[in-house]
């Protein structure tokens, strides 16, 4: 079996950690400016990129879906291959979770979410403040986590590479020859 | 005898109720609602105020006689988010502190057939005013009756949105303006 990913499995994963990481660092930026004309800005700019962030994590499943990512090591103890599953198997659903859960939660606050200010996406939730209230906790939530296991992805990947000093690191870089 | 014909004259000037008529003149609050409608980087947002109130005469039989003065409390805004309300009140939008109302103050009605009339007036919002054309429908329904209604206004024109609010970016210089009031006749 081939040991790296594909070449688009890279760009998708680092475009995404690009966007995810922003769209993280501008959320917890955000919410606590005071009302202005930058504070509504940056929440539309928020919004669109968390659009872009779920279209492009469907076209990295539909992806992943025909394409194996190499196998972890041998040498790596069955527990923690399972905990590295179920980590990226976490990073998966909350890429999903967080920008539904930020779209329901537009929609229950009465603000749609239109893409780029000019594709309208459909509110699926009526104006309901408790509602939104609700999601906005889910939202903020769903965050903190994903920054957490996001911690535990990046110090995975260090420790694999500089204490068990394997290729699980190096093989998503891009420097590495790829073939697709 | 020519006394009594100007007593006759001024009765009838007087009186505005001719036999079957009925003068819309008890606004319903209840019944009634002023919403608005602006865009926000091209995202609709809705927001309506909660109380208003109003005096009107309103007889369909002589619609160009009607009067209307409405009263809108600023500070009762809804703009769907608890901070857009507080932000809204302060000086850099309405001011509520200085200009607690916006009132519109009819000076004339046009009947442009049917059920459709336009109601020229003044409509004064921050201590500016402007002079507007309001369209309304009107439609009598039982002991009450509702004038329905939209137009379109330029925050700009009257202040509202100021200082770093007040480029057209963010928050869109057109504001739609949505009206419902009902009225009890007598």
């Amino acid at each position: 079996m081939k040991n790296h990913y594909t070449a688009t499995a890279k760009s998708l994963h680092w475009v995404m950690a690009v966007l995810i990481i922003g769209l993280l660092a501008l959320g917890f930026y955000m919410q606590d400016l005071p009302l202005s004309p930058e504070k509504l800005k940056l929440y539309s700019w928020h919004k669109w990129a968390g659009v872009t962030a779920f279209l492009l994590v469907l076209v990295r499943l539909a992806w992943r879906a025909g394409h194996r990512p190499p196998p972890l090591p041998a040498s790596m103890p069955k527990p923690l291959q399972l905990a590295a599953h179920g980590g990226h198997l976490a990073l998966y659903g909350l890429m999903l979770a967080m920008p539904l859960s930020g779209w329901l939660m537009s929609s229950a606050k009465g603000f749609q979410t239109v893409w780029f200010g000019l594709l309208p996406i459909p509110d699926l939730l009526a104006k309901d403040k408790a509602l939104g209230d609700l999601l906005q906790n889910v939202h903020a939530t769903l965050a903190v986590l994903f920054v957490l296991i996001l911690v535990g992805h990046v110090a995975a990947a260090l420790k694999h590479h500089f204490i068990d000093r394997d290729d699980i690191l190096t093989r998503m870089l891009p420097a590495r020859p790829t073939e697709n | 005898m020519k006394h009594a014909l100007s007593t006759l004259a001024l009765l009838a000037a007087l009186s505005p109720l001719s036999a079957g008529a009925v003068e819309y003149n008890q606004v319903l609050p209840a019944k009634s609602s002023v919403a608005f409608t602006y865009q926000q980087m091209g995202v609709a947002v809705d927001g309506q105020f909660r109380k208003f109130s109003g005096q009107l005469s309103f007889d369909p039989a002589k619609p160009t006689a009607a009067r209307v003065s409405f009263d809108v409390e600023l500070a009762s805004v809804d703009t769907g988010a608890p901070e857009g309300d507080a932000e809204v009140a302060g000086k850099p939008w309405f001011n509520t502190a200085a200009f607690p109302v916006a009132r519109f103050v009819s000076s004339g009605v046009k009947a442009l057939g049917g059920n459709r009339y336009e109601v020229p007036g003044k409509l004064t919002i921050k201590g500016r005013t402007q002079d507007v054309i309001v369209p309304a429908t009107f439609t009598a329904q039982g002991a009450s009756g509702v004038f329905e209604g939209a137009f379109t206004l330029r925050r700009a024109d009257f202040a509202i949105g100021e200082g770093s609010w007040a480029k057209f970016d963010i928050v869109a210089n057109d504001v739609r303006l949505k009206f419902r009031i009902a009225a009890s006749g007598k």
